[in-house]
């Protein structure tokens, strides 16, 4: 896993920002191009989320959580809570189930539920991830990776009891006010942007955090922890931060994803270890673990793979994604982007430097 | 779940009768956490399929107990199976298992062996999500349990109420402590269990010495499926079954080998009965729903609980 610092030229760097934009025009085209999958392209940009939160910790960390799900589902609760509780009984609201007398918000009420409810849930997922960081980050390897695991279904079997929320039953979130055909379009395309604007943010702030000391800090704590911390690194800091970074962008993503799907299960939407807490690592690994691009890539392949296998494979769609999953690690384990790297390493802007290679001669 | 506090208080039998309950499910947890151990200790490998083995070979026991009819009619044949006693299951479930562990073996684990841990726990946790959905397809979405009309054994009488045990249940705790001392004896003194050992001590000198350890490998491995098949039976006959129930089996399976310690067998007996003993207990003082949430919370305490005195070890030492 080591490696040196991207080194860029200015040919690179161009190359870099001409396909930002393209692949930015192309983000902001793609719902007005095939408006039948709005939906279905917001979750995508959920699954690019979750894929380079998971791979900050998983990829950049090398600690291999099962258990970044937890933040997810909290964000999905959070936002459920204050965009309800304030305009009806929360607790009559979801003991009346699917039935129950559907609530109606103006314009200004939905909105005003919706951007606390945005902040809160970053904030959910960021003070989770601390809270539980410090005690559960001191775990290594593999007893993390089932530690994590764990976690996740603990918190969700907490939630699939707990009344208020609806415990198994679950929630139904508001609809956006309005009526009719325009309104779903303006519905879905509301939360396309914001999916798109959350996406856009994580990948560039991570790419940025990678660059600073913090992500030389954590990129040595991935490849020999105890020598990091001879060398004076505050680990258990590090690691900390490195999650909370994780907890704050999957909190507003779950917030996002519990308002696009509109409905709240603890087992299924909220807390889907064994589903989505897998899938954010496998996107991870297929792309590429700890490579900038990595998540984005196998995002898509694995995004594209899992529609195509839930329309034509319905009732056998696990059976192909756990097939997905062995292939995947067993024989992709280093991922696309590792196969590029290895192939063209002059195309991800890792070159043998011609003066540093005379340097070494002399 | 006070009031339920003062129940057991009031009643020491119920809570016997609970806690010997729990001991003899426990010793199938152990039965399930000795192949994991010896997977674990084998072929470092963290096997998290271990739960689906358990399912799978649920779900023969309730094919063997049960009546059923297969019509293939492509060929026009019509299969039916009249049904016999469900702990015919305990022969039958473990060479079934020996054949599926075998597969996967040759299929997919011989390629991960001499990976690390992380991959092998990604590459059998995707095998776990196979298995869940094709038991769900192909076997049966509903709940079940194994017919067994074994009925209960009223133990003891008092004034103070009635100590009844299951009569499968005792079956159980017999057939985990036989099973367990056959494999001490197999690996302790038989030329392949021998090999086994070697194999875990120092895969490349048992090479050396002229050990076929790609064969030792896929008998482990297939040999700890067929264990969590023989558990199994014992589990659908206590307790309902269902195909995506299996992880937490795995997660407790994990725990007992975490507690007891890799290659510590009475510890896996000992955590394994306690296990048990404890879990009937709290389910009965928080209740079922919170059972899988029980078991969850409490690995984690556990492994809270290591590295906490790891860190405390480290400080000493500095």
């Amino acid at each position: 896993m080591n490696r040196a610092g991207p080194m860029r030229n200015q040919g690179a760097s161009r190359r870099f920002v001409l396909l930002c934009l393209a692949v930015g025009l192309l983000s902001v085209a793609a719902p007005f191009l095939f408006p039948a999958i709005v939906k279905q392209l917001s979750i995508f940009w959920v699954m690019v989320i979750v894929a380079y939160t998971w791979d900050t910790m998983g990829g950049q960390l090398g600690y291999n959580s099962f258990g970044n799900i937890v933040f997810f589902g909290a964000g999905i609760y959070v936002s459920a809570i204050i965009q309800i509780a304030p305009f009806t009984n929360m607790r009559d609201y979801t003991a009346a189930g699917e039935e129950g007398a559907a609530l109606t918000l103006t314009m200004a009420q939905y909105l005003g539920g919706l951007a606390p409810g945005l902040v809160a849930a970053a904030a959910i997922g960021f003070v989770l991830a601390i809270a539980f960081g410090f005690v559960i980050l001191g775990l290594r390897g593999h007893y993390f990776a089932i530690g994590t695991l764990a976690l996740g279904i603990f918190v969700a079997q907490i939630f699939a009891n707990w009344e208020y929320v609806g415990a198994g039953s679950g929630i139904i979130m508001p609809e956006l006010p309005g009526r009719g055909r325009a309104s779903d379009q303006e519905k879905s395309l509301l939360f396309y942007f914001l999916c798109l604007l959350l996406a856009g943010a994580t990948i560039f702030f991570l790419r940025w955090l990678y660059t600073t000391r913090f992500g030389l800090a954590i990129n040595a704590i991935r490849d020999d922890e105890d020598k990091a911390e001879a060398m004076g690194i505050a680990t258990t800091l590090y690691k900390v931060a490195a999650w909370s970074v994780s907890g704050f962008f999957l909190g507003i993503c779950g917030a996002l994803y519990g308002n696009i799907v509109r409905f709240v299960d603890p087992e299924e939407t909220a807390f889907d270890g064994p589903g989505l807490g897998v899938w954010m690592v496998l996107m991870a690994v297929l792309g590429g673990k700890g490579s900038l691009w990595g998540p984005l890539i196998g995002a898509v392949l694995f995004h594209a793979t899992k529609e195509l296998l839930w329309t034509y494979l319905l009732g056998f769609q696990n059976i192909a994604l756990g097939l997905l999953v062995v292939i995947i690690v067993v024989f992709f384990p280093e991922g696309i982007m590792g196969w590029i790297r290895a192939r063209w390493p002059a195309l991800v802007g890792e070159r043998v430097d011609a003066s540093a290679q005379s340097q070494a001669a002399r | 779940m006070l009031e339920n506090f003062q129940l057991l208080a009031e009643n020491p039998v119920g809570l016997l009768n609970l806690i010997i309950d729990g001991i003899m499910i426990g010793a199938v947890f152990a039965l399930i956490a000795y192949g994991m151990a010896l997977v674990w200790g084998v072929m470092n490998i963290i096997n998290l399929t271990q739960g689906e083995y358990v399912i799978f070979g649920g779900f023969v026991a309730f094919y063997t107990a049960g009546e059923w009819t297969l019509t293939i009619d492509a060929i026009g044949v019509s299969l039916t199976w009249p049904g016999v006693h469900a702990l015919w299951a305990l022969i039958v479930a473990p060479a079934v298992l020996y054949a599926v562990g075998w597969g996967v073996y040759r299929l997919v684990i011989f390629r991960i062996v001499d990976r690390d841990m992380f991959t092998s726990i990604l590459a059998t946790f995707g095998i776990s999500i196979l298995l869940q959905q094709f038991m769900n397809s192909v076997f049966t979405a509903d709940d079940v349990i194994a017919r067994h009309g074994m009925g209960t054994w009223s133990a003891w009488r008092t004034d103070m109420g009635e100590l009844a045990i299951e009569r499968v249940r005792i079956v159980a705790l017999a057939f985990a402590l036989v099973v367990g001392g056959f494999l001490a004896f197999y690996l302790k003194n038989t030329r392949d269990g021998q090999a086994i050992r070697a194999v875990a001590q120092n895969a490349r000198a048992a090479r050396l010495m002229g050990i076929d350890a790609d064969r030792v490998y896929a008998r482990t491995y297939a040999l700890n499926a067929a264990l969590c098949g023989a558990a199994g039976v014992l589990v659908s006959m206590t307790l309902t079954i269902h195909a995506f129930t299996g992880l937490i089996y795995t997660v407790r399976a994990f725990m007992i080998v975490i507690i007891a310690g890799l290659g510590n067998v009475t510890g896996v007996i000992v955590a394994g009965l306690g296990l048990g003993a404890g879990e009937k207990v709290a389910e009965f003082l928080i209740g079922t729903s919170y059972q899988v949430a029980f078991v969850t919370g409490l690995l984690l305490v556990v492994l809270l609980y290591r590295s906490v005195r790891l860190a405390m070890r480290r400080r000493y030492l500095a």
